[in-house]
This record gives structure tokens, C-alpha cells and sequence, in this order.
């Protein structure tokens, strides 16, 4: 022992009373410290024992998030699987702007700047936001503004938006680029994009999807809920400043969309579409539609209508481009009737091919009107009616009905209903009760005036003629197995009809430019006067309706051209070469034998005052 | 001769109290590793601090407690020099005043965490035996000396330690139960008062009367004040009795919890090992104290008894306020888990009061009186 030591224990105890205090305080304190460190035990027991599950829900709901999973859309094909409307994974930028602070131009975020809390917002500099804005070929003025906008609150302070869309539909290798800018509060989602590889020449059918990816116009609308399928969502953990770290669980895998598979055949359609814009182009029309059917199924093989619009553009559309007249516009549609009113009267065995009407001198009174023929054709046939298109023949012969019996013909026909092919905003035409028809209204109805149709109803009531008298119904979807159709006409009816339709094609007919090499073509010219304000005018829709081959047909083929302002105006010389082209790259196409003599050469088409109807 | 290098090297070391340092690393060891994301590196910093710091408790522990007494006032009259170098040109950072560059930077406070109690210490040794009030008097001008100083930096936790530390000496040294209860009556009533009527703004900086609001009802602002200890009350909450397990806990490994390597170590430690890890840690805790209290009990000098009992139960503060603030039930101080949390400066400072616990020990009565 030192002397120290020595010292302080002498002392210690001449002051003993201060070691017994001190060794008494020692105790207490270690009371008090064992107290306390029961407090801090107790609080642990409180927090981990009891409030355990409380505060765990705490703690996930700090760290998990549901997500939603887009779903794939589907796939749009055409009969033979092409596709048609096929969405490719992009990805879109957007910004959270509440997270972001702008700094003022030409300062920059500080190296070890911190968030102090979770909502504390990442000060983000001009010069990024440049950066970011050339990577995305946006003006930065237009980017800046997006990240610094937002709405008043009641309080009159600036809420900015949690999210914002900066630009929507990159590639991905555009977005990994952006994304490599690492900018605070700037993302990206995947996203499908709509592709519609077939552009234009399908647009009316496949119709679009907004940028939200949902339909806006034709299948993609009417079909939406098939074609969206399902988003599913999946549970992740995320951390304090949102990054993603871990899937935890897809609790909902998304349902991709169905594929829809069209009857439409992508190369018939191409074919249509370029047939149809070429003759709207050289006839100066206005526009024009085309519709091809399956001759015995009613499956529409292609449907073009002109002017059409690039569904892939998302550019604005003009509207008149969007109409899809081949079903939604009415038109009055002339001659091309003709053949509906004379079967609808043989059917009821008051005429037959060889029966003869007088079409006088080629005009006829009915009352204070008059009806007119272009041609003054006498004593005529059935099949001369058909083939020189005499308006005072047919009138004749549908007068010979009573008004009752050919309002049945023309509703049986399908005109006046709306023909249920699936489609948006199909027109049902006019056709008005019988009981207030005049016998004026009885004779122009026989030749396609006075009653109002759409190019899809004309086409739809033609497969009587191809298909021994039935009418199926119209679809746009591949059919599996036939669906039975309505008897309309008898099958002889249907025969002899045809037959007389073969006659317009050939020398003396109005519809030789319709002819096709190879086949024979029965079908029907029309033109028609059009409408403004109530008054005919001299202007016209000119239009042809046929099928090939004749023996058996295959398809019919109905065309349409509004207004022609190119010198011809006459369905069988404007619309006639778009039927003759289409039918015969499509019979072609589909492998169709020939029914007609190979030495069937085409005569030089003759001039228009021959075609005319 | 081996005898010899026994009795010099290691004689001077307490068997118990360094076992217990040595559970405490290797506890914090695994906690840090978990807490730093598996960081290597910042684990080789803790080794290297733990090296640096065991050393320095050799040295304090090879000190004999008359060198002590002769360092005191000195390191007193520095660490109070150094204080005012501070308050006149210290460096700030984050809105407080505590470091000075001098080449290196120091935070001459921390200096005061062990130069304040050895000061008065020293001082009750010194006049041991005509001990009165007057001096205790002396004692308090000397305690609110650094503390005001420190205070004005601003460091409330800081002062708050070393003026507990003073406390501890002097009511070991015998601090009337009067003046004690006085005391309490006083600081009673001034929190009283102070919350009453809304007077914390006059007294103490804003942040600070944030601080303790927040405390007292945390989701009141649960995204600002309150952030912190929510944070950690769902962390040591959701770890249940015994824990996500090692490196599986989820809001520290997502980045909840703020400050998780240093001063919210705990919040990490209690979400992974739950409650039974609590109590262990505890328990290292209580063992230490209790072998801390005990050294100071048998010590040989009044200057060895006080300083070992005031410095024993700094440490038993730092842990308790540590742990209490994480947990909620203390307002939020820059207080770090003694030994535990990640910093060097702390760690040596801790190691040097154990080497002077061993010093104590080292040179205890050998007889009972």
C-alpha cells in the first residue's frame, strides 16, 4: 500500500461518516438505476409484446405498396392470323413533382444534401432538367414548366401534383438513356403501345386506343373489355425514398387480353383499300366505301372506306376521315335495288325471266310525277330491265304488287334494320311504313329512291342472289361453322336473278367495266341522284353490286363512290373498275377456278353514254 | 520475470468490467453490421476505434489516481479555455457551435465529459476534510461553468450529461437530501411553469421545445418532429419478443430508420432481436454498472470513489437516455448507445472512464472497513 493510499484510508476513517453515507447513496442510487432500467423494460415489454402487431401493420404499411400490373392487350389478327393491332412494351416518363424542388438558374444540388424527412422534396437544378429535356427532344421551357405547375388549394398555397406525365411511349433503349440522367423525382412506367401494322387500309375496322390504352373507335372499342384483359397487382417492398427492393408477391397475376380473330382477310383488304382510294383519287369523289362478303357465310372479308387516317398517328384526326360510311352512312341507293324489287315480284310467280314490260317511250306518269328512263327501250324483258336498268320497268313491276307485299321484300331484304355485324354506329337506312306509301313512292322504292340504305344493308341483301335465296347475318369474326341463314327469295328466284345479273356485265349492259377476266360477274349498277335540302341534285353516288363467279359465287363485292366530280359519274364506269379489279385479284388470291371460257377477253370497255343506266 | 510483465501489463486490468466491454463489442459488432447494410468498411472503422480505444484503457487503467488528481484541474482549466475558443470562434455546422479547428477539429465538450467530474473529484478529495456547504457551492459554479458554455453552443444533451455527471459527484460526495430535494422541487416547478405557460420559447431554442412536444405527443407531426421517434417506436416495436432476426429487419434495411448506425442503433438492435435482445443488452448494461458501482465503493481515495461513481453513472445515463429516447419515452438528444453506436470520439472517451474505473480498482483498500 502506498503512502497515498496510506493516507486516504486514515482519513477515511477519521470521516467515517462520510464513508457510510457514501456507501448508503451508492445503494440508492442503484435502486433509482435498477428502477429506471425497469422503466426502459417495461416500455420494451409494451412496444414488443402488446403493441407488437399494431406496430408491425406500422411498419408494412411504411414499406409496402400494391402496384398495378398492366396486362397485355390483345392481339387483333385477321382470318389467316395476320396480325392486325399488336401492342409492343414501351416506356413512359413521368415526374413526381411534389418531390421536386427547382432550384433557381445556375445553382446546383449540394453532394451530401440529405432528405430530413420522407416528404421532403429533392432540390433539382436547371441544368439537369436541360439535360433531361434533350434526352427526352422536349423544349426544357415545356419540361420546367411541367415539374413546376400545379393548382391553388383554398388556402391560395401551390399543390403540386404527385404525378405527371412528361412523356409517354419511349422505346426502351430511349427511356434507359433518360433514366441514366438520374434526376431526382423522374421515372418510368412500362406501358403497352398500339401498333397497327396494316395502318390505314384497316383503320375503320380496328378503329384506335387512346394513349391510356383504351378504345375509341371500331373493334378496339367494342371489343374493349375482351381485348383489355385484366391488370393484375403485386405487393413490393419499397424503401424510405420509394425505390422498389423486392418483390414480395404477385397477388393478382394480370390477365392478358384475348386474341380477336377477324374474318376480315388482310390481303383482300389491302386490295379493296388501294382499289377504292385509287378510284375515289381519279373520280375526284368525295369519298367512297367498299364492302367484300363471304358469297355464303355473311363473314365480311374486308371493309375500306376513303378518306381513311393513320391509326398509328397520334396526330389529330379529322373526323370526316374517321366515318366509316360502308355502315354508317345512309345513302339512296339507285339501281342497285332494282334486283331486290324484281325478285321480291317473281318470287310471287308474277313474272318470270321471259315476261316483257312496256316501258313506253321511257318516260312514265304517275300522278303529277314522272319517271324517266335513260333509255328508250320499248317492250323490254325482265333481263333487259335488269341490264339497260330501266327505271319505268321496274316501276312497273313493283307496282304490279300491292305496297304491303313489297315493304315485306325490302324489310326481309334487311333495310330498314340495323344489321347487327357488331359494329359501332351501323345505320339501319329508311324504309317507311307501307301504310303511307303512294304509289309514286311504290314506283321510285323499285329503283332505289325514296328509300335509304347503307353500302353494308345493299351488300347484305345481294347474298340472297349468291346463295339460293338466304341472307345469313353479318360478322366481322371468323366464323367457326356456318351460320344457317333466312330463306328470302326460292332458290330458283335466286338462280334466275343471277343469271339476268350476268347480262349488265356484257355487251349492252351498264356494268361492262365491272367484268372480270376468267369469271363470270352478275351484278347490278347504280346511280343516284344525291340529296340537298330535300331536292335532287346533279351530283351523284355511283355504285356497283356484284359476285363472282356466277355459277357458284364466292364473294360479293359491293362499291361505292360519293359524289364523283372526274367527268364520270355513272356506277358502272366509276364504281364498276374497283369491283372488276378487287374480285379479280380477290378470287385469285383465294384460288378460285374460273367458271367462264379462258377466251373470255375483255372488249374494249365502251364509251360512257353506253354504260350509262 | 514473466511475473513481472503479468503484474505490469496486465494486473492493472479488471477481469470483469473488460469482459463485459468485450460482450458489449461483439454485440455492437453484429449490430452494425446489420445497421451499415453489411457495410465492411464502416465495421473496420469500429474495430479500429476499438483498438485506439482499448489501448487508452490500458493507459488510464496504468495510471496511478495521483497523476489523475494532478490532471484534473488542468484538464479542467483547458476544456473550459477551449469552450470559450469555442463559443468566440468555433466552427458551425448544422446550426450549432461546437467545434474548433485547430488542425484537427475538436469538440472540446467531449473533453469536458471527463474533465468535469475528475475536476470535482479532486476538488471534494482535496478539501475532504473540512467538507461544508460553501463547497458545494464552489462545486456548482464550477458545474455551470462548462455547462452554460456548452449550453450556449447549442448542445442540450451534452449539457445535460456533464451536469449530471457533476451531479453524481457531488451527491456522492455527500450533497445534502435537502438540497437535493430542492432541487428536484425546483426543476419541478420550473418544467411545471415552463409548460404551463407556454414559456419553453423564452428559455430554450425552438427546436429544442420541438423536441420535447414532439415527445410528448409524436404524431402530432408524425412526417417532421415526430418522424424520428415514430420511426423508432414501429422499428423496436415491430420486432416482437424475439426479433425479425439478424440482418431481416425490415425498417432499418429500408432505410426507416434515421440515423440507424449511430444514435438509433437501438431502434435496429430491438426490431432484430426483439425483446429478448433487449433484455440481454440490458442486462450487459446493469453488469457493468453494477461492477462500475461496486470499483467505486471500494475505492481506496474520496477522489477515486466519486470520480468512479459519477462516471459510472454517466455511462448508466448515456444508455438510459439513448434507449429511452429511441423508444419514446425521453425527447430526442444527440446521444449516442455508449459502446454500442458507431463514432470514435465517444468510444475513446468511454474507454478512457473504464480505464479510470480499472485505475480505481486497481489501487482499492485491501481491507474493509
Amino acid at each position: 500500500m502506498n503512502r497515498a493510499t496510506a493516507t486516504a484510508s486514515i482519513r477515511a476513517q477519521r470521516y467515517a461518516h462520510v464513508l457510510k453515507l457514501e456507501r448508503w447513496r451508492v445503494w440508492t442510487m442503484l435502486t433509482a438505476l435498477m428502477l429506471l432500467f425497469v422503466v426502459l423494460l417495461a416500455r420494451g415489454l409494451w412496444l414488443q409484446a402488446f403493441n407488437e402487431a399494431f406496430l408491425q401493420g406500422q411498419g408494412d404499411a411504411r414499406y409496402t405498396r400494391t402496384l398495378k400490373t398492366e396486362a397485355n392487350r390483345g392481339m387483333i389478327t385477321d382470318r389467316n392470323g395476320d396480325p392486325l393491332a399488336i401492342s409492343t412494351p414501351v416506356q413512359s416518363i413521368w415526374a413526381s413533382p411534389r418531390g421536386m424542388a427547382l432550384l433557381p438558374p445556375g445553382q446546383k444540388r449540394d453532394e451530401d444534401w440529405e432528405p430530413a424527412n420522407d416528404k421532403d422534396p429533392v432540390p433539382v437544378s436547371q441544368d439537369e432538367l436541360k439535360k433531361l429535356a434533350n434526352a427526352l427532344g422536349m423544349p426544357a421551357a415545356d419540361l420546367i414548366k411541367k415539374v413546376s405547375d400545379g393548382r391553388k388549394n383554398d388556402k391560395g398555397e401551390l399543390v403540386r401534383p404527385d404525378f405527371v406525365w412528361v412523356k409517354r411511349g419511349l422505346s426502351p433503349t430511349d427511356a434507359k438513356s433518360v433514366l441514366a440522367l438520374n434526376v431526382p423525382g423522374i421515372y418510368a412506367q412500362t406501358e403497352y403501345r398500339r401498333y397497327y401494322p396494316a395502318g390505314e387500309v384497316m383503320a375503320h375496322i380496328i378503329g384506335f386506343v387512346n394513349i391510356d390504352g383504351k378504345g375509341q373507335e371500331g373493334f378496339e372499342l367494342t371489343r374493349d373489355s375482351m381485348l383489355a384483359g385484366k391488370p393484375g397487382s403485386r405487393t413490393v417492398i419499397r424503401d424510405r425514398r420509394g425505390y422498389i427492393v423486392e418483390d414480395i408477391s404477385t397477388i393478382v397475376p394480370p390477365r392478358d387480353g384475348e386474341t380477336l380473330t377477324l374474318s376480315v382477310d388482310r390481303r383482300i383488304q389491302y386490295l379493296a383499300y388501294r382499289e377504292l382510294k385509287a378510284a375515289v383519287e381519279s373520280n375526284h369523289a368525295a369519298g367512297g366505301g367498299i364492302v367484300v362478303l363471304d358469297a355464303k357465310s355473311g363473314e365480311v372479308l374486308a371493309l375500306a372506306n376513303a378518306p381513311s387516317y393513320n391509326p398509328n398517328s397520334r396526330e389529330r384526326i379529322d373526323p370526316a376521315a374517321r366515318r366509316n360510311r360502308a355502315l354508317t352512312d345512309i345513302y339512296e341507293p339507285g339501281s342497285v335495288m332494282k334486283p331486290v324489287t324484281i325478285s321480291a315480284v317473281m318470287d310471287a310467280g308474277k313474272l318470270t325471266p321471259e315476261s316483257r314490260v312496256d316501258t313506253f317511250n321511257g318516260t312514265m306518269a304517275i300522278g303529277p310525277n314522272t319517271i324517266h328512263d335513260t333509255h328508250h327501250g320499248g317492250v323490254l324483258s325482265i333481263a333487259q330491265v335488269i341490264q339497260q336498268s330501266s327505271n319505268v320497268g321496274a316501276a312497273r313491276i313493283s307496282l304490279m304488287m300491292p305496297r304491303e307485299y313489297m315493304w315485306n321484300a325490302y324489310h326481309n331484304a334487311g333495310f330498314g334494320e340495323v344489321p347487327h355485324s357488331g359494329f359501332p354506329g351501323e345505320a339501319g337506312g329508311i324504309l317507311r311504313n307501307w301504310k303511307n306509301w303512294r304509289p309514286i313512292e311504290q314506283a321510285t322504292m323499285a329503283f332505289g329512291n325514296g328509300i335509304s340504305v347503307s353500302l353494308m344493308q345493299m351488300a347484305r341483301a345481294y347474298q340472297m342472289f349468291a346463295d339460293g335465296g338466304q341472307i345469313h347475318p353479318i360478322t366481322f369474326t371468323k366464323l367457326v361453322a356456318p351460320v344457317p341463314g333466312k330463306q328470302v327469295i326460292k332458290p330458283e328466284t335466286a338462280l334466275a336473278m343471277r343469271n339476268m345479273m350476268e347480262s349488265v356485265v356484257q355487251p349492252g349492259g351498264t356494268g361492262m367495266p365491272a367484268r372480270v377476266v376468267g369469271y363470270r360477274v352478275a351484278g347490278k349498277t347504280g346511280t343516284s341522284h344525291k340529296l340537298e335540302g330535300g331536292v335532287y341534285v346533279n351530283r351523284y353516288v355511283a355504285s356497283f353490286i356484284g359476285m363472282a363467279p356466277a355459277s357458284d359465287p364466292r364473294l360479293i363485292i359491293a362499291v361505292m363512290i360519293d359524289d364523283p366530280t372526274g367527268g364520270k359519274h355513272f356506277g358502272g364506269s366509276v364504281a364498276g373498275p374497283v369491283f372488276s379489279n378487287v374480285m379479280a385479284g380477290s378470287l385469285r388470291l383465294l384460288g378460285v377456278p374460273p367458271d367462264a371460257p379462258t377466251d373470255n377477253i375483255l372488249i374494249p370497255a365502251p364509251d360512257e353514254s353506253d354504260s350509262r343506266e | 520475470m514473466i511475473k513481472v510483465l503479468w503484474d505490469r501489463f496486465v494486473r492493472p486490468i479488471d477481469p470483469w468490467l473488460l469482459v463485459f466491454l468485450v460482450l458489449l463489442f461483439i454485440l455492437s459488432s453484429i449490430v452494425l453490421y446489420s445497421a451499415s447494410n453489411q457495410d465492411m468498411g464502416k465495421l473496420n472503422d469500429k474495430f479500429t476505434f476499438m483498438g485506439v480505444a482499448l489501448c487508452v484503457l490500458w493507459v488510464m487503467a496504468n495510471m496511478p489516481q495521483q497523476v489523475l488528481m494532478r490532471l484534473a484541474l488542468p484538464i479542467y482549466l483547458v476544456g473550459v479555455v477551449l469552450l470559450i475558443c469555442v463559443a468566440l470562434f468555433g466552427s458551425v455546422s448544422h446550426g450549432a457551435r461546437r467545434w474548433l479547428n485547430i488542425g484537427v477539429t475538436i469538440q472540446p465538450s467531449e473533453l469536458m465529459k471527463l474533465g468535469l467530474p475528475m475536476m470535482l473529484a479532486w476538488y471534494f478529495h482535496h478539501y475532504e476534510a473540512t467538507l461544508n456547504w460553501k463547497h458545494f457551492l464552489v462545486a456548482m459554479i464550477l458545474l455551470v461553468i462548462p455547462m452554460g458554455l456548452i449550453l450556449k453552443q447549442p448542445d442540450l444533451g451534452t449539457a445535460l450529461l456533464i451536469a449530471s455527471s457533476g451531479f453524481y459527484v457531488m451527491f456522492f460526495a455527500g450533497l445534502s437530501w435537502y438540497l437535493i430535494g430542492a432541487l428536484v422541487l425546483a426543476g419541478g416547478g420550473l418544467a411545471y411553469v415552463v409548460t404551463h405557460w407556454n414559456l419553453c420559447i423564452h428559455i430554450l431554442r425552438e427546436y429544442q421545445c420541438q423536441r420535447v412536444a414532439t415527445m410528448l405527443d409524436p404524431m402530432q407531426d408524425p412526417l417532421g418532429a415526430g418522424y424520428h421517434i415514430i420511426q423508432g417506436t414501429i422499428a423496436i416495436g415491430s420486432g416482437g419478443p424475439f426479433g425479425k432476426g439478424w440482418l431481416n429487419g425490415t425498417q432499418t434495411h429500408l432505410d426507416f430508420i434515421p440515423e440507424r448506425t449511430t444514435d438509433f442503433i437501438f431502434a435496429v438492435f430491438g426490431e432484430e432481436f426483439g425483446l429478448a435482445g433487449n433484455i440481454v443488452l440490458l442486462l450487459l448494461y446493469l453488469m457493468l454498472i453494477g461492477r462500475g458501482l461496486h470499483i467505486a465503493s471500494n475505492g481506496s481515495t474520496l477522489f477515486g470513489r466519486l470520480l468512479a461513481g459519477a462516471l459510472t453513472l454517466t455511462f448508466f445515463t448515456y444508455a438510459f437516455v439513448n434507449m429511452g429516447m429511441v423508444s419514446g419515452i425521453l425527447p430526442v438528444v444527440g446521444v449516442p448507445l455508449p459502446l454500442v453506436s458507431y463514432g470514435g470520439t465517444s468510444m475513446v472517451s468511454l474507454m478512457a472512464a473504464f480505464g479510470i474505473l480499472m485505475s480505481v480498482q486497481k489501487d482499492r483498500k485491501l481491507m474493509k472497513n
